[in-house]
């Protein structure tokens, strides 16, 4: 082997290898004044059995809807009545209050984790609100607004974080993890990007029992570079699958920039184009172009057109989790300038100029909201938090891996039985 | 029927009894499968049924759980056990704990069958036999016929059962059982007694061994292609061995096992898998636990090496007639 720093005689230049490297560090002064942003009403709507070839400028563009005056303009304006309008803005704002309760419920120690959606609540609450309610939908950890949107009870969202007794999950799962069937979302895997091809699979049983119903799958940008990303989007393509692929750019993987998962070279959803797949790029903090392209993309499964992927662009405005500090390698302000603003502030604002709210409903909302939450909050409480006793009977841990227990598992179940009796009486009951 | 027809049998039966079961995989639809396991079926059954996959084993399994989280019961073929690991992911994290992630919402009714083990000149990736890193799955039974009789039922079993199971098949004696003498000619199934197949529908309940020569001597645990060298060998040597062809390796069948060797004293494990962490070791360290007073002798392994699966050295990498008989003579030494 020649030594590391010696390479054979050649009259060649050197070759260097790229490794990207985000435009702003901790202390930069950022700057997006040079990202392309479309005027409102610039993007044309294709109609939704357009061919994928047809749709190529779609991949590369931005469609808006919502202009930074509150306006709404142009081909993709949805026409929303301002009673959905403001069930919208409610449901956003209701994301909101529960991530800044349930983060501060880890803070207090009530919890070891949890995960926020701050800045992209569009991205769920609009997509699900634009799909009907039979269907399904295959969320990563970032979808809490999906829950929200279809009225899952907040109290088992807090259940399930606090691992109590409530929990459905019976405490097995990561806090936020959830798993709901009977609102169309299924459970949620720790591991990135494995629900892409399970949506497919969910559509293409759909489609082969003549049945209606088509499936949604949501990743973030960096989760896009998994392989199974690229299984789904081939299935997809071949069996012409009713689904919704969304990708949320939220820029940021936990410390990575989208540039890690390709986003240097071009656009997530220009990923469409090579598989022939309908690809929309939109502005994430719009939730009128997410309710759009989300109706678009419904449409065109539903009437056997084939899968839709969506890129949502938009801005992770805070830490990746509990767990994450990212004043590590981003700069503090880069959220509060990202050109498209805020989602729940952008809809507020159209409302406002529509004359269908104002700021005296608003603030109003925001408090009836934090009220419903930290009420619902108590009484999850009762029920126990992690790490204040335990919360199920412990023969629970092995229930479930199969749909009987299997003579090894009866056996060690016994033996942590009694290793459980040995530590707290044989009179122990969950708390 | 040989194991082929057997296995085609046992799908052709499922996709007829329950409008939910699909069988997909890389060349089973037109084709009919590379080992011709599902020849006919797509004709017979539609092509929403019986389906060509994208070659992506990844995408193979994670749609299959997709498809189950619906209600629809796949069948996924993996081509060769070697190519399962790009699907690794989506057995392991995915269909094996959905059921106990969601706390029964969801379930994965899946049934992966892949042909597997070596003895056919596959060289490292058309021989492995990757079944123990299946029984280190938590949420994943693994099953291993080693005649057409087996193979049917064990096969409508697992695709009825409402956990994921892979289903490997010993591929060397697809035609024939195999005596471990690569220099004669295999026997077709026709002359043995487990290629008597009922058309219908029947099952063999998983977790069940089978023992397949009752004997004093010693037990011999072994399943797949090795139940008959290991039965050619031990009638050559004129051993009085029970041999007990495990069937599911998970849930296994503690109960024969122990039975067995209790009666005997002394425990033989064959497999053609590599020796360290194989399945043996766990079935090794089971006797042991469990029937330490009444074992004579050290409980031996008889195994493939600790290499990758070779191509021209086959037969001196095979776990043969030679090296079962040497284990056997120093089992029953004292
Ligand atoms: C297969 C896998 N690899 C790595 C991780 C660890 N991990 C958890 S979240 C994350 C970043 C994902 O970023 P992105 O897909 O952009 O989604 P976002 O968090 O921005 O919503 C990583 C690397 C994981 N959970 N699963």
């Amino acid at each position: 082997m020649p030594e590391s720093d010696s390479r054979p005689a050649s009259n060649l230049p050197p070759l260097s290898l790229h490794i990207p490297e985000p435009r702003y560090r901790p202390g930069d002064t950022p700057d997006f004044g040079d990202i392309v942003v479309p005027e409102v009403g610039a993007t044309p709507r294709p109609s939704e059995d357009s061919k994928p070839d047809a749709m190529r400028d779609m991949c590369y563009g931005l469609v808006r809807v919502l202009d930074f005056d509150g306006q709404a303009k142009g081909p993709w304006d949805p026409k929303i009545a301002p009673e959905r309008l403001r069930a919208m803005l409610r449901y956003m704002m209701l994301v909101r209050a529960f991530d800044d309760r349930m983060f501060r419920a880890q803070r207090q120690g009530k919890t070891s984790f949890y995960m926020k959606c701050t800045g992209e609540e569009a991205t769920s609450v609009a997509s699900t609100m634009a799909l009907d309610r039979s269907d399904m939908c295959f969320p990563s950890y970032r979808q809490q607004g999906i829950l929200i949107t279809r009225d899952y009870p907040l109290i088992q969202m807090m259940n399930q974080i606090y691992s109590n007794r409530g929990d459905h999950l019976l405490g097995r799962q990561l806090p936020i993890m959830y798993s709901a069937p009977e609102h169309g979302f299924f459970s949620v895997s720790g591991n990135l990007a494995t629900q892409y091809p399970q949506a497919v699979g969910w559509a293409m049983a759909s489609a082969s029992k003549g049945d209606s119903r088509i499936a949604t799958v949501w990743c973030g940008e960096g989760s896009s570079a998994e392989g199974d990303f690229h299984s789904a989007l081939t299935f997809a393509t071949v069996y012409n699958a009713p689904v919704i692929f969304n990708v949320v750019n939220n820029q940021w993987a936990i410390s990575s920039f989208s540039g890690f998962a390709g986003g240097e070279r071009t656009t997530f959803a220009a990923r469409a184009v090579g598989y022939g797949i309908a690809g929309l790029r939109i502005d994430g903090n719009d939730p009128l172009a997410v309710y759009a392209a989300t109706q678009w993309a419904a449409d065109r499964a539903r009437t056997n057109n084939g899968p839709t992927l969506i890129e949502h662009f938009t801005y992770r405005s805070e830490g990746h989790s509990t767990s994450d500090d990212p004043s590590a390698y981003r700069p503090s302000d880069e959220p509060t300038i990202w050109p498209f603003g805020d989602p729940i502030a952008r809809l507020k604002q159209h409302l406002v100029t529509l004359g269908e709210w104002n700021e005296a409903r608003h603030e109003a909302q925001r408090t009836e909201l934090d009220d419903l939450v930290k009420t619902t909050q108590k009484q999850s409480e009762k029920l126990g938090i992690l790490g204040h006793g335990m919360h199920q009977p412990f023969e629970t841990m092995f229930q479930d891996v199969f749909e009987e227990m299997p003579w090894h598992l009866k056996e060690q179940c016994d033996q942590m039985l009694a290793e459980q009796e040995a530590k707290f009486g044989p009179n122990w009951k969950p708390e | 029927m040989n194991m082929i027809e057997a296995i085609n049998s046992a799908m052709d039966v499922m996709l007829e009894r329950d409008p939910n079961t699909v069988v997909m995989g890389e060349d089973v639809g037109y084709f009919g499968g590379v080992f011709r396991a599902t020849a006919g079926l797509q004709k017979k059954h539609g092509k929403t049924r019986v389906f060509d996959t994208p070659i992506n084993e990844c995408g193979i399994i994670g749609v299959a759980v997709g498809m189950g989280a619906y209600g629809l019961r796949p069948v996924p073929e993996i081509q060769f056990a070697d190519y399962i690991y790009p699907g690794l992911d989506q057995l392991v994290s995915e269909a094996a704990r959905l059921r106990y992630r969601s706390a029964n919402d969801y379930i994965c009714p899946m049934t992966v069958r892949t042909p597997f083990g070596g003895g056919i000149f596959g060289g490292q990736t058309h021989s492995q036999s990757p079944e123990s890193i299946m029984t280190h799955i938590c949420g994943v039974k693994t099953v291993i016929p080693s005649n057409p009789y087996d193979a049917k039922g064990l096969l409508i079993a697992a695709i009825e059962d409402n956990d994921p199971v892979v289903f490997l098949e010993p591929k060397r004696i697809y035609n024939g059982p195999f005596s471990g003498y690569y220099d004669r000619p295999v026997e077709p199934w026709s002359k043995h007694e487990a290629s008597a197949v009922p058309e219908g529908h029947y099952r063999i309940e998983l977790g069940k061994a089978a023992t397949v020569r009752e004997g004093e001597a010693l037990t011999i645990l072994a399943y797949g292609t090795m139940v008959h060298v290991t039965k050619t060998i031990v009638e050559e040597m004129g051993v009085d061995a029970e041999i007990i062809d495990l069937r599911t390796l998970l849930p296994l069948d503690i109960d024969a096992i122990e039975a067995s060797v209790k009666k005997t004293g002394r425990c033989l494990i064959i497999h053609e898998a590599t020796r360290t962490s194989g399945f043996g070791a766990e079935l090794a360290a089971l006797v042991q636990e469990r029937c330490f007073y009444h074992l004579e002798a050290p409980v031996e392994r008889v195994t493939g090496f600790d290499t990758p699966y070779p191509h021209s050295l086959e037969w001196a990498y095979f776990p043969g007639p030679v090296r079962i008989a040497t284990a056997l003579t120093k089992i029953l030494k004292d």
